[in-house]
């Protein structure tokens, strides 16, 4: 260490300088080195062995060692090392196993001094005493480490690993006579330079080879060794046990290892595979590299510090046939890209927050965390190290407890389930809404809704109608209190269905003739997905009485519904919008969906008589226009969102629809849509999420239901996947799903029982279910199981909805048209059967 | 797919006279017999015991039912027996099999006979059984594959090595990956189909078929999806002349313009299927491997008649070569004392010159491989692209030979195992463990030797197979090939290697005369493992040009 530090001085502070620069290599090199003064490199590969001279501002070929006619394979070098005491003195590493020794102070042009031929295989590694001038070591593929002393024809003393291939050898900096050794498979051997039968220590390091090992430049007993398995490794060796202290993952495998110098806690490191950038880590941040070079083209085969006590200067050598020096100073600094916030929940909603102290400082109402103040290891304080050189990130850490019960969310999940959002006339939801959260003790959401009420609907209406439906929310059927929409769309499903047997129903002459001619190939393939109508077919095979009953009901008594205004605009939106599948195009030109056309024809009856009502007759104070309050209302939406309600939000945006669309602009309506599906999701509220999306006016929205809408099913016989179209399977010719009860094919909805799996025509079994616990197929499984029939909530309208249109969403996500482009390999097995969970239907 | 031999045959019960594996349309039948074969496979021995009672149960009854016709039982099923009866480790499930078929043929119902007397038309049956004593590893396939095939009966003189072939192999086949399943089955067919290999063919459609693969894509290549048929150069040139694959191969498959593009963890699966299936099918024209009892031509339903002994035209040519075993002992006591003597030998120091050409003397020695075997049947043909490209002799020197890969530049430790993991998870791992269990495999003994050090003879087969594929090292003195290989074994390795298609029993008697049967299967399978990184490390060096 003495010598070492008497070159720190001979090195004067100026002795050093420039930039980063690079020089094109006629071949690709394998390994460098530099000379002790820093001020020559030479480089080594399979075809160059040159040395270069460092300049200010450029690499200066100084001397091709690669001489004579035909070079020998001993000039293929697979590493090279420049002596750090004898400035003359090189070695080198062949591929065919020689090791050769250089003088570059002979006068003759070729400067080859010895040659050592006593390896078997490939050298992979030379090196030099680090003080001692004639000792060199060579560890080679053929599991044998061999010391030359450089003064004898031949080896001093050969130690064999008793294993195949040694990736590194090392001198020890510390112990004048240890050298470590890495192994292929995966060991580090400590030897004693003068005890050749048997390593001192032998410890596992990584799975896989260790390629390269490296002891650190300050006497510590500490060696680094990178692997195959993408690591670096740290390792205390001054203790009983080989210990390691610190590790780093990196994304590639590592072929070279060097302690920066002068900094005691950074290496360097280049990858043998795929990556070809330089990390320079700082071992005790293992996360984030340091700094990075990524000037390399190709893989790096060499990198070394231009000098031992000069931490600023790296130079590298790359299968891209470059040599670089790096200049620290231009450097990529990850970290610097780094985020350095980070936010957790905890289990019981507390949540963590770590952020920039600058962030946060501003909050004068922090207080600090009871849990201590952690923004400093502990290490850190036990001497502040001036080089580390990591941005000092001290972030603060903010924990916000909840209240358990403020935090309830209660109020969010039944809020969802009771809203409705359509289906009624504007100031019917108003006042429903308004109930509901009075209900849930919020009185001012429960104001808002009334004022929206007043502030858009004509109060004759709300006079007339009003009582009327209430009244009628009692008395009809789930079915008929849900849109009208929906029944337009399962008239839709119902007369395509029926279409495939080959009987068209009555209504369906209105058709243009090119709608009936589909073939039904088609119409299964890309079945519902034109606008908004057929998101909602197939919600129900029915009787066709109860179809037509319905309809008429709705015709007759509920003139002034809403809904389906959207239909329209949203085929455009749709069509414009390039994240819709593409298929849907192709749609609008075939056009088979009797189910969207009819939709539309019974839809458009309503709108028209809904718009006609709001614009022929005359508002409560002529002189305030419902656009009067727009920027009020607007304001008030905002006003939740921000709040965090943004179901207010979002509920108030669908209830007032095209009143108040205009009025906000498309990107923020997304984003409360987005937040507030999201939240529904979260609390599994999958129906209410999906008649969000639904309803929603905005394409981005809208799309998010055509995605994922494959649905693969088995036959049941066979077991096997059915592949193609149809109701029967390839393989065994039957019929893939029979209902239990009238033996006959369901197309459409199909409903089993998870217990048994068997099931059919959800209205078969709603109604043998009635009468009986058991399942109609006769296997004896109880499929409404004591304790649930109790409680048969199949035909009651509860809080929450209807049961059937819940299917009806759930039928959405599986029933659907696929993207033929999704997977081009797989068939797309697709059927339009509808798969409704009972048991989702009977809670 | 129907084959020749058994036009003839009387079974022509219900009319069903396509032959080979495929659904089972007899009618329901088909499906039970499969369920219960499925669960002979359990581990748990009263399950099987029940399967089995069952099994019989079903057959019996069917044999009862209607007696003349008796046409109940399935052809399938009669060749699901037979397959039992033959090669079941089980020896309650084989037994039983065997009554039943035994019963069967009582009651008059044409039951097939199994064509070949053992796994192998090379080795005697009596061989394989007296040196595989190791039933565990058997039976432990036969539950968790449902059958023991003929790869894995011979490959099974090597226990240490099937284990981890077979793990490859189902990793690669079953495990998870990017690619459907049905698809690798196809790409192992096609690759396989290059070698005329109908053995991996048949094995491989079955399983196609099984995974829910489209019957209509065995017929011929062109009714596979386009993305499919894209590798078939890869696969050509992977097959018989992998050191002509570049990027711009790859970047063919991958190119992001390109349609039905390949990510490139598909591509490297479907290569490593592919090099697999390669290797795989020198393994079995190597050991001279007979069709299975239930596929096409390893089976007949015909009586055996005295004195022509039925021989499957596509079970390979049963020479016996093992009269001249005079002086087979010489033969050993020489390779053996020069292998002492290259180990002792000072490295000569030669020239670059010098070892250059020693190389090149290897890699371009004149073998005579070319014996040529029929053309391959019309079926296979159906499955690959431009049936005449082959390996191809290296040029004399000079002449256009193609670039040397040099061995330290891009190795499997280094580079390709790293680039493997990257891509497939685990594949990395299991592969490399398999290239080393080969590589360190031996039993210390050669011929009638024991305490053997075989390492120089082991090394000199691989890197003379790498030699043939273009692979040089540079710390490999390639005299000792010519020292350690005899002609014959040369010619053997070399028809493996490059023209597998063509081995023959007569090759495969000639080398090594005098050294266990054991022994060969061991030089195959260093040939089956020696190929197979050779043809990956030129994809995986042209996949990480490509990454650049």
């Amino acid at each position: 260490m003495e010598k070492m530090s008497r070159v720190t001085t001979a090195l004067s502070s100026s002795a050093i300088s420039g930039r980063t620069m690079f020089c094109h290599l006629d071949a690709p090199a394998n390994a460098i080195s530099v000379c002790r003064d820093a001020t020559q490199v030479v480089v080594a590969g399979r075809n160059i062995f040159k040395i270069y001279a460092l300049e200010e501002e450029q690499f200066v070929e100084k001397l091709n060692l690669r001489v004579g006619r035909k070079p020998s394979l001993n000039l293929s070098c697979a590493d090279v090392m420049w002596h750090q005491m004898e400035e003359n003195l090189l070695a080198t590493a062949a591929t065919n196993g020689a090791v050769v020794t250089w003088n570059l102070g002979k006068p003759s042009r070729n400067k080859q001094d010895q040659l050592f031929t006593e390896h078997k295989r490939t050298v992979n590694k030379v090196c030099f005493h680090p003080t001692e001038v004639y000792m060199l070591l060579s560890g080679s593929q053929d599991g044998f480490m061999k010391c030359f002393d450089l003064r004898k024809k031949e080896s001093v003393s050969t130690f064999s690993g008793q294993s195949e291939s040694v990736r590194d050898v090392q001198f020890s900096m510390k112990d004048y006579f240890t050298f470590a050794a890495s192994f292929e498979n995966g060991n580090v051997q400590l030897w004693d330079i003068r005890r050749p039968d048997r390593y001192e220590r032998m410890f596992t390091a990584h799975t896989g080879p260790v390629f390269c090992c490296d002891w650190h430049p300050d006497d510590r007993g500490w060696l680094a060794t990178g692997g195959r398995d993408k690591m670096v490794k740290v390792w205390d060796m001054t203790t009983n046990r080989a210990k390691e202290i610190y590790c780093v993952q990196t994304i590639a495998s590592v072929a070279r290892v060097k302690w920066r110098p002068e900094r005691k806690f950074h290496l360097a490191t280049c990858s043998m595979m795929v990556d070809h950038n330089i990390y320079v880590w700082d071992v005790r941040r293992p996360f984030i590299p340091f700094a990075t070079f990524e000037e390399h083209k190709d893989v790096t085969t060499g990198i070394v510090w231009r000098h031992q006590h000069e931490p600023h200067f790296l130079l590298s050598g790359s299968k891209d046939s470059t040599l670089y020096q790096h200049m620290f100073k231009d450097a990529t600094r990850p970290v610097d890209k780094a985020n350095p916030e980070g936010l957790c929940f905890g289990l019981f909603g507390d949540l963590a927050f770590a952020a920039k102290e600058s962030l946060i400082s501003g909050d004068a109402n922090r207080k600090p965390y009871p849990g201590g103040d952690r923004r400093y290891p502990i290490f850190f304080f036990k001497k502040p190290d001036p080089t580390e050189q990591f941005a000092h990130v001290s972030s603060a850490l903010s924990v916000f407890e909840t209240d358990l019960d403020s935090n309830r969310m209660d109020w969010f999940v039944r809020t969802a389930q009771l809203y409705l959002l359509g289906g009624k006339p504007f100031a019917e939801l108003c006042d429903h809404n308004a109930e509901v959260a009075r209900e849930l003790k919020r009185p001012q959401v429960s104001t808002t809704w009334t004022m929206l009420r007043i502030m858009f609907s004509d109060p004759a209406n709300i006079a007339t109608s009003g009582p009327n439906h209430l009244s009628k929310l009692g008395t009809l059927p789930l079915m008929n209190s849900f849109n009208l929409k929906e029944i337009g769309s399962g008239i839709g499903n119902e007369s395509r269905l029926e279409r495939n047997k080959g009987d068209i129903r009555q209504d369906n002459v209105h058709l243009e003739p090119e709608n009936i001619s589909n073939n039904n190939e088609e119409n299964e393939e890309t079945e519902g997905s034109e606008g908004q109508a057929e998101y909602m077919f197939g919600d129900a095979e029915l009787d066709d009485d109860d179809l037509y009953s319905m309809e008429h009901d709705n015709q007759t008594e509920e003139q002034e519904c809403t809904l389906p205004q959207e239909a329209f605009q949203l085929r455009h939106d749709i069509l414009d919008n390039p994240s819709a599948p593409e298929h849907l195009q192709q749609d609008k030109a075939d056009s088979p969906h009797v189910s969207g056309n009819e939709a539309e024809v019974t839809c458009l009856t309503p709108i028209e008589s809904f718009s006609l009502i709001s614009i022929s007759q005359p508002l409560f104070t002529p002189d305030l226009p419902a656009s009067f309050f727009c920027p009020i209302v607007r304001e008030m939406l905002s006003y939740y969102a921000e709040k965090g309600d943004v179901q207010m939000a979002v509920s108030a945006l669908i209830v007032l629809g095209e009143r108040i669309r205009k009025e906000i602009d498309d990107l923020t309506q997304e984003h409360w849509y987005t937040s507030y599906i999201d939240l529904l999701q979260r609390f599994e509220l999958w129906n209410v999420s999906n008649e969000v999306i639904k309803l929603s006016t905005c394409g981005a929205i809208t799309c998010l239901n055509q995605t994922s809408t494959t649905l693969h099913i088995n036959c049941s016989n066979c077991k096997r996947p059915m592949n193609s179209r149809g109701w029967i399977c390839d393989r065994c010719h039957q019929c893939a799903s029979v209902c239990a009860v009238c033996h006959h094919v369901v197309k459409g909805l199909f409903v089993w029982c998870q217990g048994c799996s068997h099931g059919g025509h959800l209205e078969h079994i709603i109604n043998w279910l009635k009468s009986s616990p058991h399942c109609p197929a006769g296997c004896g499984h109880l499929c409404i199981p004591p304790s649930r029939r109790a409680a048969p909530s199949l035909a009651t309208p509860d809080s929450a909805g209807p049961p059937l249109p819940r299917s009806a969403d759930a039928d959405h996500k599986q029933g659907r048209a696929v993207n033929p482009k999704k997977k081009s390999g797989q068939r797309e097995s697709q059927r339009d059967e509808r798969a409704v969970r009972l048991h989702e239907v009977l809670t | 797919m129907a084959s020749d031999t058994e036009t003839g045959f009387g079974w022509r019960a219900n009319g069903d006279s396509a032959p080979g594996p495929g659904p089972d349309s007899d009618d329901g039948r088909g499906g039970t017999t499969m369920k219960t074969l499925a669960r002979l496979c359990s581990r748990d021995e009263e399950e099987r015991a029940a399967a089995l009672e069952e099994l019989s149960q079903g057959v019996l009854v069917c044999l009862g039912l209607d007696r003349p016709g008796s046409t109940r039982l399935g052809k399938e099923t009669l060749l699901h027996l037979l397959r039992l009866a033959r090669s079941c480790p089980l020896r309650d499930v084989r037994s039983r099999a065997t009554e039943l078929l035994r019963a069967a043929q009582e009651q008059g119902v044409e039951i097939p006979r199994a064509l070949a007397s053992g796994p192998s038309a090379f080795i005697p049956a009596k061989q394989i059984l007296k040196d595989g004593p190791d039933q565990d590893i058997l039976i432990e396939s036969f539950l968790s594959l449902g059958r023991v095939d003929h790869v894995t009966m011979v490959m099974a003189l090597h226990p240490a090595y099937l284990s981890c072939f077979l793990r490859t192999q189902h990793a690669l086949l079953e495990m998870d990956g990017p690619l459907p399943r049905h698809w690798r089955h196809y790409i192992t067919i096609m690759a396989a189909a290059r070698h005329h290999c109908s053995y991996v063919v048949q094995q491989h459609s079955a399983s196609f078929l099984e995974a829910g693969g489209d019957e209509s894509w065995l017929s011929g290549l062109q009714n596979a999806p386009p993305k499919l048929r894209g590798l078939n150069p890869l696969n050509k040139l992977l097959a018989h002349r992998p050191w002509l694959i570049t990027q711009l191969h790859i970047q063919e498959l991958v190119y992001p313009g390109a349609e039905l593009r390949w990510s490139l963890a598909e591509l490297i699966h479907a290569v490593i299927l592919m090099t697999h299936a390669h290797a795989l099918c020198s393994f079995v024209w190597g050991c001279g491997l007979n069709p299975e009892p239930d596929h096409a031509g390893g089976h007949t339903f015909r009586p055996p008649s005295p004195g022509h002994p039925t021989r499957s035209p596509q079970s390979p040519a049963n020479e016996d070569g093992r009269q001249e075993l005079v002086d087979g002992a010489v033969e050993v006591e020489v390779l053996m004392k020069r292998m002492v003597e290259l180990q002792e030998q000072q490295e000569e120091e030669c020239t670059q010159e010098e070892m250059v050409t020693r190389f090149e003397r290897e890699r371009s020695e004149s073998i005579p491989t070319a014996l040529v075997r029929g053309a391959p049947p019309e079926r296979l043909l159906h499955l690959m692209e431009d049936p005449d490209f082959r390996y191809e002799d290296f040029a004399p020197r000079g002449e256009q030979a193609p670039p040397t890969m040099r061995a330290q530049d891009y190795s499997w430790e280094d580079h390709g195992y790293s680039l493997v993991n990257r891509l497939l998870p685990d594949m990395g791992q299991l592969l490399d463990e398999k290239f080393q269990v080969v590589s360190n495999m031996t039993y210390h003994r050669m011929a009638m030797h024991e305490g053997v050090d075989t390492h120089t003879l082991r090394k000199a087969l691989w890197n003379y197979i790498h030699c043939l594929y273009g692979i040089r090292y540079d710390d490999y003195d390639y005299g000792s090939v010519n020292v350690l290989l005899e002609r014959s074994l040369k010619v053997f390795i070399k028809t493996m290697a490059c023209h597998p298609e063509q081995t023959t029993g007569h090759i495969y008697h000639a080398f090594w005369r005098h050294f266990r049967h054991s022994e060969k299967v061991h030089a195959n399978l260093i040939v089956l493992e020696a190929r197979l990184q050779a043809a990956l490390l030129y994809t995986l060096r042209a996949i990480t040009h490509y990454m650049r």
